[in-house]
């Protein structure tokens, strides 16, 4: 087992780095800098004065030394004046004293950079933010979870039945309803003017202080009910075919009830192939809650991520992609160790 | 819960039909099928694949999937009707009374349930006991499945088991509850054969042992032959005869049941002197019967009017005891007439050596655990091998999984390179030029007939293309008119119609796919061809055929065939000389008179004893061995054979464990691998005797 | 005039339909009637699900053709006085109706979706199919050869995967990569693939003819190469290589990277697919058969392989469409890529959303509309996974 997770683990940390990297450069595209120097230092500065502040603020050297520097491996950049004293740098923070300041200062000494929009440190932001989001996660799961694998393992034990057809129908609808869709019809119907029904709140942005069903259902809702679809159409596939195996005729034959065949033989097989959809799903959650997020106003780590994107925040952006990347690997991750547990034919081979 | 007492047949088959219900039609699947089996009695139920013998059996455990439905007949177990039984009903007599054995272990095991779970089950839910005794009396069933360490084995999951070890578990689990009726359903197929023939040993034992009926179904007369008293052969839906073994295998009284016979290879059948009667023609389809007599069209004695004019009902045979056929003219058919011999052909003459191995080895290097890595192992596949074969020879590859059969295969055609030694094709070595780097004559010189006919053939492509991409390859012809007209030479030459040139392999059955595959083979003008099992997966009337062919195309371009088979009844009929391999290791080579007797190898012995042969005339030696084939990745040290040797203890020193034997010659071509002394392999008898009728 | 009920609408808008209808009333009868003949498509006629599926879909590829008969007003004039109107609402001039209200411009929201269907029946099914090109392009030999090159492949396809969508459309699709020229580079990698991929299939096929293969491969290379290039290069901007007046087709560039990055998200799927398949279908005896003839690598993947995994695929390419609609759906919900103007479905979701809880027409019929279509692409699927695994 240990060979098998450092294996996984260094494949983990080869691929944050990729994709990490991927990132910075995207972010740090010349026009990027451009508009940072122009946001941060004036609109009307010329192409010399915008050359001499991305020198003075560190951007000049090439981009792999830069990422070395954001990550924390390459010594943070200084700029010294003319008789060769330090005066400003990366790791150097306003009015502190060049001399005491760590030479190192990347993600990976914790120090995430200051948001450009919101002036503060990245690392808090987002702190504060994935909070938020964990709690609309946490609610998502508990409904999505449980439905989905009920809705799949009903349709899947008994294929083609009416109950099947009928749940099948059902979560083939949902998983062609995107979240802005559903969330748009949603809304339409439960919180408009329109329908009068009003019996939810459109918006959700006075759940960050306080959750309540009104405001907080909805969003959950919308996410869910996708997820719902994939899993539970994953889940009907899955306990089909585990119900057409060898194996359950001979338990059947062995006089075992049916309720018995489904709960003892059928499930723990059956489920081995949605535990895995359910963890890698999550890059997708993610999607969803940021369309959720930027839909009902709930400002979460989705939120943030496109309010960064849109406003030219690198820092921030790069912040809440190393968070993202870390989010998925670490599913991934949980799901290949979970399907080796699952399946004792690989566990003990 | 205890069971009732009853005393009648334990179960009574009356003129039962079934049928599949899909989209288009309804297709018939058995047509008044009727049998009767008596307590302790083992029924056995022979017929090719689509004649309905497993249908009948699914019928007996009410287990007939949505589509199907029983349309006529009662089936009563223990004098109580099962077609009219509730799920209820039906659930009480399921794996209590009725228990049934499957062909494959693996998928008849739950992957994710531990052994004892799945066999502690059975009483727990029939007769309610307690998990303690629910426990013992597992324990006590895995012990008389002759498993080793039942506790340990309890404990495992299904794929720590070898093969041979699930179908024990299977067959334990099916005698858990002591059931007064149980249904094998071609339980040794997935087996070797040796582990096939313990596995048949246990089933007989414990047949009697807890004294259970048994309904034996299977495709194999020989196993039918050592397990049964009584049987029932099955064509295309319907029961053509059924009677004692004694009576259906010496006194068969119907012209399927003989053509059969005739076609099978037994002791005696020689490609020259005797060659095997193909049964004509192909299995009509379900829905595509004929009238009347379904064998009619395929039957020599068939006579139109009468044969064809309508249902013909079973007539029992006159003096014999519950002995029925389902023919019009059982008595006008003179059944001891002697075969008209087909053709006879003279013994090809054996040419010059052109393919030479010496001294062969291919090992690979596998890392321990796929997925989590770690240490690599090698694997020895293949261990000094070395022979020759000569023009127009026949040269037989003898071997159960493992051995090494099919990497031999893979280094000769060039897919793998060898790790050392060499092979000489035509003087020319070859075994480490792989096969892009050949040239094209050397490609089409070697080539392959693969065993699985059902996946020798593109799926998408048409028949003709196929013949044809294979002519292109090999640079035949200069048009493609003239690769056009030799395609429709080569399937003349196979003996099917040009007419299959435009059909795609679906439509086409299992032999005809397999003629296909050998006139791909010889479209470059192969003069050497690996045959790898071609005829062991299709039915034994096809074999016949496919076999026949095989031998004329060799005879007439004096081909090299090397037939790789675990058939030893086959090996016999049709090869020149006979290499036995076990586990990577050439155990013996000689020509087939010398292998098929006296000295053998300790594992040809074995081998021979474990293959069931369907004559009752002869008598054999059961040598059963222990334990199962060692898996290549972690072999036995010394002796490869040395873990299930009996003779072993006749080697003073226990030498065996220590050394791999030398190759020894024992007389003029025949060479054994062994350590027994000359005295010992001397005092061997023959394994297979025919007794004097 | 008056404003139109509920019952008037809705005859209304059958009426414009009408082309489509009669098209689907005359495509659905010849299918049927000669279903037995048409292999796996004639199938579809006989699912009901297949049915409806494939009824879906054809409604919106005919609204597409037709949509210049449908749409009842230009989708981008504004009447100020149609603002946010309610379905059925006349025209101030009073010699039309807004059969599904007017947005929050005081557009048509009726010929709005009607022309954005356009969009998504034009670009959804092309990038679907390139990325099936380089997906299988690269899945095929990664399967087949296993190796270094499919730990490659497949690190490179995971990392891909990794990336969560929505991040990688912010960072692909602005106006500062459009300026870096970066999907012109892509598109030079990515448009490569069809070419390469029928160049190699006719020859491994044809290579033992060499006059026809060299014909046939002449005729590839000069027609796909013109393509190509006129694809990609654009006079002005970094990628330009033939003049303007031999430049066939113009793709601004803010449709080109939103049509890169679709395929660039899609491929790796589509990679994981093939390679699963092949790597079941090389252990068949007819591969092992044509490795013993001697057949060379990219024979046996794209002659003996490729075909046999039709099946799988199909049904994938159905779903992948439906996946590939939604993402272009999303790019338009986040104002990525496409122009604000545009009458695409997911840039009107999202200039309706703002105002849902008063007017929510301008939103809801388009986010009808792509349910619909994604609906219908996936029963299809369904029905077409059913129809082959049967017989």
């Amino acid at each position: 087992m240990l060979p098998f997770l450092l294996k996984r683990i260094s494949t983990m940390i080869l691929t944050a780095l990729c994709l990490t990297f991927v990132v910075f450069y995207l972010t740090n595209l010349p026009p990027n800098l451009e508009k940072l120097a122009k946001s941060e230092a004036g609109s009307r500065i010329t192409d010399d004065e915008v050359a001499s502040w991305l020198e003075r603020n560190g951007y000049a050297s090439p981009m792999i030394l830069r990422y070395g520097e954001w990550l924390g491996v390459v010594p943070g950049w200084t700029t010294a004046d003319a008789d060769g004293t330090v005066v400003a740098g990366r790791c150097i923070e306003k009015g502190q004293d060049p001399a005491t300041a760590a030479r190192f200062c990347g993600i990976l000494q914790g120090d995430w950079g200051v948001s450009s929009v919101f002036k503060d440190d990245v690392s808090k932001i987002i702190g504060v933010r994935l909070t938020l989001t964990g709690i609309l996660m946490f609610w998502v799961m508990v409904t999505m979870v449980p439905v989905s694998l009920l809705i799949g393992i009903l349709a899947g034990m008994r294929e083609g039945s009416r109950l099947d057809r009928s749940l099948s129908t059902f979560s083939i609808s949902t998983a062609a309803t995107p979240e802005y869709v559903s969330g748009v019809i949603l809304i339409a119907i439960f919180a408009s003017s329109i329908t009068g029904l009003k019996w939810f709140k459109g918006s959700a942005a006075s759940a960050m202080d306080g959750i309540t069903f009104e405001n907080f259902f909805l969003p959950v809702l919308t996410i869910a009910l996708y997820g719902v679809g994939q899993v539970a159409r994953m889940t009907r596939a899955s306990m089909a075919e585990v119900m057409t195996a060898q194996y359950i005729r001979t338990a059947r034959l062995k006089g075992v009830s049916f309720a018995n065949v489904v709960i003892k033989h059928a499930l723990r097989n059956a489920l081995i192939a949605p535990f895995t959809v359910i963890m890698l799903l999550f890059p997708w959650l993610l999607n969803g809650v940021v369309i959720v997020e930027t839909l009902f106003s709930y400002k979460g780590f989705g939120w943030t991520l496109v309010s960064a994107a849109g406003n030219n925040d690198i820092e921030l952006l790069l912040g809440c992609s190393v968070v993202a990347v870390f989010v998925v690997l670490i599913t991934q991750l949980i799901s290949d160790i979970g399907y080796v547990f699952l399946n004792p034919r690989i566990r003990i081979s | 819960m205890s069971k009732p007492d009853y005393d009648g047949p334990i179960l009574e088959i009356e003129n039962l039909s079934i049928s599949f219900f899909t989209r288009l039609r309804e297709i018939p699947a058995v047509m008044d099928f009727s049998c009767t089996v008596q307590p302790g009695e083992a029924m056995g139920l022979v017929g090719e694949s689509g004649c309905g013998k497993s249908t009948v059996a699914l019928a007996v455990m009410r287990d007939l999937g949505k589509n199907g439905r029983i349309v006529g007949g009662t089936i009563k177990f223990k004098g109580r009707d099962l077609t009219t039984m509730s799920e209820e009903e039906l659930r009480e007599i399921r794996g209590s009374e009725i228990a049934m054995i499957y062909q494959e272990p693996m998928a008849s095991l739950n992957p994710a349930m531990k052994i004892g779970q799945q066999l502690m089950e059975v009483p727990m839910i029939h007769e309610g006991v307690s998990k303690e005794e629910a426990y013992d009396r597992a324990l006590e069933v895995v012990t008389d499945v002759r498993l080793p360490d039942p506790e340990r084995i309890l404990k495992s999951y299904p794929h720590q088991l070898s093969g041979g070890q699930q179908q024990r578990i299977v067959i334990a689990m099916a005698l858990m509850s002591k059931p007064a009726l149980l249904i094998l359903d071609e339980p040794t197929t997935a087996l070797d054969v040796t582990v096939e023939a313990a596995v048949v040993d246990l089933v007989k034992d414990l047949g009697k042992k807890y004294g259970t009926s048994m309904l034996f179904i299977s495709h194999n007369l020989g196993l039918v032959l050592e397990v049964c008293n009584r049987l029932c052969v099955m064509y295309s839906g319907e029961a053509v005869e059924t009677g004692s073994i004694k009576d259906v295998f010496d006194k068969m009284q119907h012209p399927y049941t003989q053509a059969l016979f005739r076609s099978i290879p037994l002791p005696g059948a020689d490609k020259n002197a005797r060659p095997l009667v193909a049964i004509p023609g192909n299995f009509p389809l379900p829905h595509e019967r004929p009238n009347g007599c379904n064998f009619g069209p395929r039957c020599d004695y068939f006579q139109a009017g009468r044969c064809d004019a309508g249902d013909i009902p079973m007539f029992p045979v006159e003096g014999h005891d519950r002995h029925d056929t389902r023919c019009l003219k059982v008595a006008e058919i003179d059944w001891n007439a002697p075969l008209v011999a087909a053709k006879t052909t003279e013994k090809a003459p054996i040419g010059d050596v052109v393919l030479k191995m010496d001294d062969l080895r291919k090992y690979y290097e596998v890392s321990a655990n796929a997925l989590f890595g770690g240490s690599t192992k090698v694997v020895k596949a293949n261990e000094t091998l070395s022979f020759e074969a000569h023009e127009g020879e026949t040269l037989a590859i003898v071997g159960e999984s493992g051995c090494g059969k099919s990497t031999f295969a893979k280094v000769l055609m060039g897919l793998e390179t060898a790790t050392s030694g060499q092979i000489l094709l035509h003087n020319h070595e070859i075994q480490s030029t792989p096969i892009q780097e050949r040239s094209t004559e050397t490609v089409s010189s070697v080539q392959m007939v693969f065993q699985n006919p059902f996946d020798t053939l593109n799926p998408s492509m048409t028949v003709g293309r196929q013949i044809i991409r294979a002519l292109e390859i090999f640079g035949q012809g200069n048009s493609d008119e003239e690769r056009h007209e030799r395609m429709l030479e080569l399937l003349d030459l196979v003996k099917l119609p040009r007419a299959f040139a435009e059909r795609m392999p679906r439509q086409l059955s299992g032999g005809q796919k397999q003629r296909v595959g050998i006139a791909r083979a010889f479209a470059g003008g192969a003069k050497i061809v690996v045959a790898d099992e071609p005829v062991s997966a299709l039915d034994v009337s096809v074999q016949a055929a496919v076999t026949d062919l095989l031998m004329e195309i060799q005879r007439e371009n004096r081909t090299t065939l090397l037939f790789i088979s675990h058939d030893l009844s086959i090996v016999r009929y049709l090869s020149d000389r006979v290499m036995v391999m076990y586990l990577g290791h050439v155990v013996e080579l000689g020509s087939t008179d010398q292998v098929f007797a006296p000295p053998y190898h300790p594992y040809t012995e074995a081998l021979l004893s474990a293959v069931p042969i369907a004559d009752t005339h002869v008598e054999k030696k059961r040598i059963v061995l222990e334990g199962d084939i060692p898996s290549a990745m972690n072999p036995p040290p010394g002796c490869p054979f040395q873990t299930r040797c009996r003779w072993k203890s006749k080697v003073p020193g226990g030498l065996c464990e220590k050394e791999v034997p030398p190759f020894r010659t024992l007389a003029a071509g025949h060479q054994v691998k062994c350590h027994l002394s000359d005295e010992e392999l001397a005092s061997m008898e023959p394994v297979i005797k025919i007794a004097a009728e | 005039m008056q404003d139109l009920g509920w019952s008037g609408i809705l005859i209304g808008i059958l009426k414009n339909f009408l082309p489509v209808w009669i098209s689907l009333v005359v495509l659905f009868a010849v299918s049927i009637r000669y279903k037995r003949r048409l292999g796996l498509y004639g199938k579809l006629f006989d699912s009901p699900i297949a049915m409806i599926g494939f009824a879906l879909v054809m409604f919106w590829v005919f609204t597409a053709i037709f949509a210049d008969l449908i749409a009842t007003h230009d989708p981008l004039s504004q009447i100020s006085q149609m603002k946010n109107k309610l379905p059925g609402t006349v025209q101030p001039d009073g010699v039309n109706w807004y059969l599904l209200g007017g947005d929050h411009l005081g557009r048509d929201v009726f010929s709005r979706v009607v022309e954005g269907s356009r969009i998504v029946v034009q670009i959804a099914p092309l990038a679907t199919l390139f990325a099936f090109m380089v997906g299988v392009s690269l899945g095929l030999p990664a399967g087949y050869y296993g190796g270094r090159l499919d730990t490659f492949l497949s690190f490179l396809a995971n990392l891909i995967l990794a990336f969560p969508v929505i991040l990688l459309f912010y960072l692909l699709v602005t106006p500062e990569i459009v300026e870096t020229g970066m999907p012109q580079y892509m598109a030079l990698v990515l448009f490569l693939f069809p070419i390469a991929f029928l160049m190699v299939l006719v020859n491994s096929r044809y290579y033992v003819v060499p006059e026809f293969r060299t014909k046939v491969l002449l005729v590839i290379g000069v027609i796909g190469g013109y393509l190509y290039l006129s694809l990609v290069g654009e006079v002005g901007t970094k990628v330009a290589v033939l003049p303007n007046a031999l430049d066939l087709i113009h793709v601004p560039g803010n449709i080109l990277i939103v049509f890169v990055s679709v395929v660039f998200v899609n491929s790796p799927t589509v990679f994981r697919i093939i390679r699963g398949i092949v790597l079941d279908i090389k252990t068949r005896d007819y591969v092992s058969a044509a490795q013993t003839r001697g057949e060379r690598p990219w024979y046996i993947m794209l002659w003996e392989i490729l075909p046999n995994a039709r099946g799988p695929l199909i049904v994938d390419f159905c779903l992948r469409i439906g996946y590939t609609t939604i993402l272009l759906g999303t790019l338009g919900f986040f104002g990525l890529g496409l122009s604000p103007e545009s009458p695409d479905w997911g840039s009107t979701i999202n200039a309706g959303r703002k105002l849902i809880t008063i007017a929510p027409h301008p939103a809801i019929v388009p986010a009808l509309a792509l349910m619909s279509l994604v609906l219908g692409l996936n029963l299809l699927a369904d029905g077409l996974r059913e129809e082959s695994l049967r017989d």
